[in-house]
């Protein structure tokens, strides 16, 4: 057993030695420590915190290590061995999730939109356990128009009128009552019209009683099927699953800023797969922090382990100068400083030629340009300059 | 401002944003210093980013990140305010 003297002495090293060794570590240590089976000295645990100081000292990266090149190896080998298969069942049997290579691919090209966006909704402690509650928001979300709950859509020519005949069936599917539907109808902005109502029959009669062309007609026929009913434009559907004690809403599309502001969301846990949403509402470092999981989440779900440092230089790369750049031409590899660099890597001549026109210095402190012409890198043992002294 | 200025949504409070806060002078000098570079080659932050507005930090400031690394450390950054 440790002594309580040690004990003491123990915490006291563990404040001293805060500066160098991060904190986890400390602990880590400290705990194994205090749960030695034998008294120890207070110079054995000098030599403990000394040589754990070294050991983490060493495990730092080295002045001139190529860490952005090593990160690049670390993902890209890996990822030759992932899924080129698009679609996935990630869960919800509903949804299809892009997830694998695409969406790897997907992230590091910062598309503005991913190609299956998705939200994954939690809701605040009130709601969270009550099914009927959360079926009601999930079918507020869901972006509903006209044409989804009309059976069909007739056009009476003799009395310039539409008809519109509700199908039942797909009103109790979306949650939505007749009247929502003629309220819908009577926020459109029509030219002069009667609208009749028939709840029995579901049935509604538009009459156009100052109309004469009939290309109109056509036209605001489909302005009648587009009209809005409810939901949030961008989400599609909405799906509710039980998720360990709790009900969570899963979104077909995304709209991030919009889902915020209800009241009854959990807003500090919201997700989406879309980053650039994440930017505008949340900020450049919560990118980044989104950026850094999802690229973790799409490799673990391959079995892949991959460290986190490397996954980190990547996204603090993208995120370097305060908006989401893609990896390519476009992005980080667009924006290097060095002309031969940016030659190397796609549409060399394009280049050259604008570089030749502004005049632009090459200045052969990067790496690529070093071995184009044939000089020694400025890395790992190059970045040392050596002069021998002359006199003794 | 749009009338979506009614939001009582706060980017902070959500479990992505990191801590941020604004650097005051004497102390983005002495972290300069130490680092040995321009603010410029920090990395940056547009001025218009959600938290900056709220800590109506100008173009030209430092905001000091605090990030919890995935190893469970707290990790410090710093970003340029700059215009955009």
């Amino acid at each position: 057993m440790v002594s309580d003297q040690i004990k003491e002495y123990v915490s006291k090293k563990v404040e001293e030695y805060k500066e160098v060794i991060p904190e986890n570590k400390l602990g880590e240590l400290q705990s194994a420590i205090m749960s030695l089976e034998i008294d120890i000295t207070p110079e054995e645990v000098d030599r403990i915190f000394e040589l754990a100081k070294e050991e983490y000292l060493k495990s730092l990266v080295q002045p001139g290590e190529p860490v952005g090149i090593v990160a690049a190896q670390s993902i890209g080998e890996p990822g030759t061995q992932m899924t080129l298969r698009t679609f996935h069942f990630a869960g919800v049997r509903e949804l299809n999730v892009t997830l694998g290579l695409p969406r790897l691919i997907e992230i590091v090209d910062a598309r503005k939109t991913p190609s299956t966006p998705m939200m994954k909704i939690y809701l605040k402690e009130e709601y969270k356990n009550n099914v009927e509650k959360v079926l009601e928001i999930a079918r507020r979300l869901e972006y509903t128009k006209v044409q989804n709950v009309v059976s069909s859509i007739d056009i009476d020519l003799a009395n310039f009128a539409l008809i519109l005949t509700l199908d039942p069936d797909m009103m109790r599917d979306k949650g939505v009552s007749f009247s929502d539907v003629v309220s819908a109808l009577k926020k459109l902005k029509l030219p002069e019209h009667e609208i009749e109502e028939s709840e029995e029959e579901n049935r509604i009669t538009i009459t156009f009683t100052n109309l004469s062309d009939i290309m109109t007609l056509f036209k605001l026929r489909e302005k009648v099927l587009n009209a809005k009913i409810k939901g949030l434009k961008g989400i599609k559907r909405a799906i509710v699953r039980k998720e360990g004690d709790e009900y969570v809403i899963y979104t077909d599309g995304s709209d991030l800023a919009a889902v915020v502001e209800l009241p009854e969301v959990d807003t500090t846990r919201i997700w989406t797969n879309n980053i650039f949403e994440i930017q505008k509402v949340l900020g450049i470092e919560a990118a980044r922090a989104h950026i850094v999981r999802e690229i973790k989440r799409v490799l673990d779900e391959q079995g892949l382990d991959v460290d986190y440092r490397h996954i980190l230089i990547v996204a603090d790369m993208m995120t370097r100068d305060g908006t989401v750049k893609q990896v390519g031409r476009h992005g980080v590899t667009g924006e290097k400083e060095s002309i031969l660099a940016r030659a190397a890597f796609e549409v060399t001549v394009k280049h050259l030629l604008e570089a030749a026109i502004h005049a632009e210095k090459e200045e052969f402190v990067g790496v690529v340009e070093n071995i184009i012409i044939g000089q020694p890198i400025r890395l790992g043992t190059g970045m040392v300059e050596l002069t021998m002294r002359l006199t003794r | 401002m749009p009338s979506s200025r009614r939001k009582q949504f706060d980017p902070i409070t959500h479990e992505l944003v990191p801590k941020h806060e604004v650097l005051p002078l004497e102390e983005a000098v002495k972290v300069l210093r130490e680092l040995g570079i321009h603010p410029q080659k920090l990395p940056w932050i547009k001025a218009s980013d959600p938290i900056v507005q709220q800590l109506k930090a100008k173009p030209g400031d430092i905001i000091k990140i605090e990030r919890i690394s995935p190893f469970g450390t707290k990790v410090v950054t710093y970003r340029f305010v700059v215009v955009g």
